[in-house]
C-alpha cells in the first residue's frame, strides 16, 4: 500500500513539473526536453522487449525509421494531420515488429542482437533504393513544421498515454506472461503459456512504441526524415537509454531517456579538449563511466537505496 | 597428449550437422571455380572478393575470441582495428618501415586490447552482460573522438605494402595487392590456430573460455586468459584494419565501420563461436557481395547490406546458432 502510494506521488511530481516547464524554461531548453519525450517513448518501448521478456534489440532505430518515414510521407503527400499520422505510425509498426518477431522466435541472445543490429543497418538504406517515394538521400519533408512547445506538448503528452497504456498491459495476464517467458521459458511454456503469441506480442508492441517515438523524432528534426538520421548511432542510443535505465521502473526509463537526450549537446558545451571531436570522447567517456558505476542501471541504484531506506 | 583429448571434444561438439555444411560449401566453390573458368570478370571478382571476404572474416574471428572468452559482442572492435591502423601510419611517419611498423602495432594492440579488457570490461563483466555491450558501444563512441581528436578527420595515406604490381593469368588480371591481403590474413589466422591447438598458452585460454570453473580448479588463471584473448583480438583487429586500408586507399576515421558491419554477418553466418566458421563466413559474404551487385540487376549496391543481411537471417532460420555455431542445450 505505502508503495503504491509513493510512486502515485511521485507520478504526480513528474506530471506537475512537466506541466509548469514550458513556463519557465527557454525555447531551445524546451526543443530539448521535447527531445527527451522522444527518447522516453523509445526507450520505454525497448524495456518492454528487454525487461519484460528478455528478448534483445539494437535495432529500434530501424522501427524509429519506419515511423518516422511514415510521418513524412503522410504529410508530404496528403497534408495528413501530424497528430494522426502518428496513430498510423504506431499501427505500422505494430505490425512490422510482430512480423520481425517471427523469425526472432527461434533466435536469441546473441543471434537475436545481431540480426536486430542488421534490420537497423538495412532498413535506412531502403529509401536510397526506392529513392522515388523515399526520398533518397535527401530524405523527405513533411508539410509544415511545427513550434517546439507544440513538440514538447505532443511528445510529452504521447508519453504520458503510452506510459499508461504499458502499465496497463504489464500489471495482469499479459505482463506476467512476459515476466514469465523472460525467467524460464520452459517453465513459461509448462504453465500454459503460448511462447510463440507473447514473444511476437511483445515485439510488436515495442515496436510500435518506436514507430511513434520515430514520429516524434523526424517532428524535432524540423520535420526531416533522411537515411543519415536514422543510422546505427539511434539505435544504439536507444540500448544505451535503456541500459542507464536498468529494468522495470519509470524513474530508470526517465533517466536514460534524460541521459541519450541531454548528453550529446551537454557533452558539446563541455570544452575540455577545444576541438570538436570533444563531444565524442566526452559522451563515450560518460558512457562507460555510468555503466562501470551502475551496471544495473538506474533502476538497480534505485532498489539498493530502497533497500538500504528499509534496513 | 593433449591434442588428442582436445580433438575428441572438438569432435563431439560438432555433431552430425557438418557434412552437410560442407557438402554446399564444396558445392559452392566448385561453382566459384566453374564460373571462374568460364568467364574472366567472374574470376576477378572472385578473387578481389576472398581477398576482402578476409578481411571481414579476420575481425569476425576477433569477435568470435571476444564472444568465446567473455560471451560479450564487442562493438568497439572495428574502431579498436581503426585505431591500431593509425598508430600503424604514425609510427611509418616516424620513419619505420612498413613491417616494422606492422609488427609494432601487433604488439600495441595486443598490449591495448589486454589493458581494455582488464580496466573497463572486466568490472562490468559479472555484473551484468547488457552493461559489458555497453560498455563497448561507449568506447566506440570515445576511440572515434580520441582519433579524430589526434589525427583528425581527413584522408590520410599509408605506403603500400605490396606496391601496385598486377599479375595476368590467362585473361585474369589479377592486382597483387589482393594476394598479399589474402595471404597475410591467412597466415595470421593459421597462427592463431597453431596457437590455441598445439600450445599450453591455447589450451588454457580454450579451457578458461569453454570450462571457466573447471579451468580454474586444474590450475588455469581464467581471468588472466579471458584478459589475453582479448588483446589477440585486438592484435587480429589491427591485422584486419591494415590489410583494409590499401584497399580502401586511404585511411580515415570511418574505415572500419562498412566493414565491422560485414564482420558482424560474417561471425553470425558461420557460429558465433566458431573461429573457422567466422574466416568461412567472411570469405562467403566477401565474394557473395561481390559477384551478387555484377549479376543481379535487382540488387544495386545500395541494397548490398539489405541483401547480405537476409540471406544470414534466412540461413539462421534453418540453423540459429549459424553453419558451425555450437548449439546451446538448455536443461529444464
Amino acid at each position: 500500500m505505502r508503495g503504491r502510494i509513493a510512486a502515485l506521488v511521485s507520478l504526480a511530481v513528474v506530471a506537475a513539473v512537466l506541466c509548469v516547464l514550458p513556463f519557465l524554461i527557454s525555447d531551445y531548453n524546451l526543443s530539448l526536453a521535447a527531445r527527451v519525450g522522444v527518447f522516453f517513448i523509445a526507450v520505454l518501448g525497448l524495456d518492454i522487449l528487454t525487461g519484460y521478456t528478455g528478448q534483445i534489440s539494437i535495432g529500434h532505430g530501424a522501427f524509429m525509421a519506419i515511423g518516422g518515414y511514415t510521418t513524412a510521407v503522410m504529410s508530404r503527400d496528403h497534408h495528413t494531420n501530424l497528430v494522426v499520422t502518428m496513430l498510423v505510425a504506431f499501427a505500422i509498426c505494430f505490425v512490422v515488429g510482430f512480423l520481425v518477431g517471427l523469425p526472432a522466435l527461434r533466435l536469441s541472445g546473441a543471434y537475436l542482437a545481431l540480426v536486430t543490429f542488421a534490420l537497423a543497418v538495412s532498413v535506412p538504406l531502403l529509401p536510397l533504393k526506392w529513392s522515388s517515394f523515399l526520398g533518397g538521400r535527401d530524405g523527405v519533408q513533411t508539410s509544415h513544421e511545427v513550434s517546439n512547445l507544440w513538440l514538447y506538448v505532443v511528445a510529452w503528452a504521447a508519453s504520458a498515454i503510452l506510459f499508461v497504456l504499458a502499465w496497463l498491459i504489464l500489471r495482469g495476464r499479459v505482463g506476467r506472461a512476459f515476466r514469465a517467458v523472460r525467467d524460464s521459458e520452459i517453465a513459461a511454456v509448462a504453465s500454459g503459456i503460448e511462447l510463440p503469441v507473447y514473444k511476437t506480442l511483445a515485439f510488436g508492441i515495442s515496436a510500435a512504441y518506436a514507430g511513434v517515438a520515430g514520429s516524434l523524432f523526424v517532428l524535432a528534426n524540423n520535420g526531416f526524415a533522411a537515411p543519415d538520421e536514422f543510422a546505427i548511432v539511434l539505435s544504439l542510443q536507444i540500448l544505451i537509454g535503456a541500459a542507464v535505465a536498468g529494468l522495470g521502473s519509470l524513474w530508470g526509463v526517465l533517466a536514460g531517456a534524460a541521459f541519450v537526450g541531454l548528453l550529446p549537446s551537454v557533452s558539446s558545451s563541455v570544452p575540455v579538449i577545444g576541438s570538436a571531436h570533444g563531444q565524442d570522447v566526452v559522451f563515450g567517456a560518460a558512457v562507460i563511466l555510468v555503466m562501470l558505476v551502475l551496471p544495473d542501471g538506474f533502476a538497480g541504484l534505485l532498489a539498493r537505496i530502497r533497500r538500504l531506506a528499509r534496513a | 597428449m593433449v591434442t588428442a583429448a582436445t580433438s575428441r571434444i572438438e569432435g563431439l561438439r560438432n555433431g552430425a550437422a557438418v557434412p552437410v555444411v560442407s557438402l554446399v560449401l564444396i558445392a559452392c566453390a566448385t561453382g566459384l571455380l566453374v564460373g571462374s573458368l568460364r568467364s574472366a570478370t567472374f574470376a576477378q571478382l572472385t578473387v578481389q572478393g576472398l581477398a576482402l571476404g578476409a578481411v571481414y572474416g579476420i575481425l569476425a574471428l576477433a569477435l568470435v575470441l571476444v564472444y568465446r572468452a567473455t560471451r560479450v559482442i564487442n562493438f568497439a572492435q572495428g574502431e579498436l582495428a581503426m585505431a591500431t591502423t593509425y598508430i600503424a601510419y604514425q609510427l611509418i611517419q616516424w620513419g619505420l618501415s612498413y613491417w616494422e611498423a606492422f609488427a609494432a602495432t601487433l604488439a600495441i594492440a595486443l598490449v591495448l586490447g589486454t589493458v581494455l579488457e582488464l580496466t573497463l570490461i572486466r568490472p562490468v563483466l559479472h555484473r551484468s552482460a547488457i552493461a559489458a555491450v555497453i560498455v563497448t558501444v561507449g568506447l566506440f563512441v570515445l576511440i572515434d573522438g580520441i582519433v579524430n581528436w589526434i589525427w583528425g578527420g581527413d584522408f590520410k595515406s599509408m605506403p603500400s605494402p605490396f606496391g601496385t604490381k598486377i599479375y595476368h593469368v590467362g585473361g585474369v588480371s589479377i592486382s597483387r595487392l589482393y594476394i598479399g591481403m589474402f595471404v597475410v590474413v591467412i597466415i595470421a589466422a593459421l597462427l592463431v590456430w597453431v596457437l590455441f591447438r598445439f600450445t599450453k598458452l591455447g589450451l588454457g585460454m580454450r579451457a578458461a573460455a569453454l570450462r571457466p570453473a573447471e579451468a580454474a580448479l586444474v590450475g588455469v588463471r581464467v581471468d588472466w586468459m579471458l584478459a589475453v584473448g582479448w588483446g589477440l583480438a585486438a592484435l587480429l583487429g589491427a591485422v584486419a584494419g591494415l590489410m583494409a586500408e590499401p584497399s580502401q586507399f586511404f585511411l580515415e576515421p570511418t574505415l572500419m565501420q562498412p566493414i565491422l558491419v560485414y564482420a558482424f554477418a560474417a561471425a553470425v553466418l558461420g557460429g558465433l563461436d566458431s573461429p573457422a566458421g567466422a574466416l568461412i563466413g567472411g570469405l562467403a559474404i566477401g565474394v557473395s557481395l561481390n559477384l551478387v551487385v555484377q549479376y543481379v540487376p535487382a540488387i544495386s549496391s545500395e541494397l548490398q547490406e539489405p541483401f547480405a543481411f537476409a540471406v544470414i537471417i534466412g540461413v539462421l532460420l534453418l540453423k540459429p546458432s549459424g553453419l558451425f555455431g555450437h548449439r546451446e542445450v538448455r536443461r529444464v
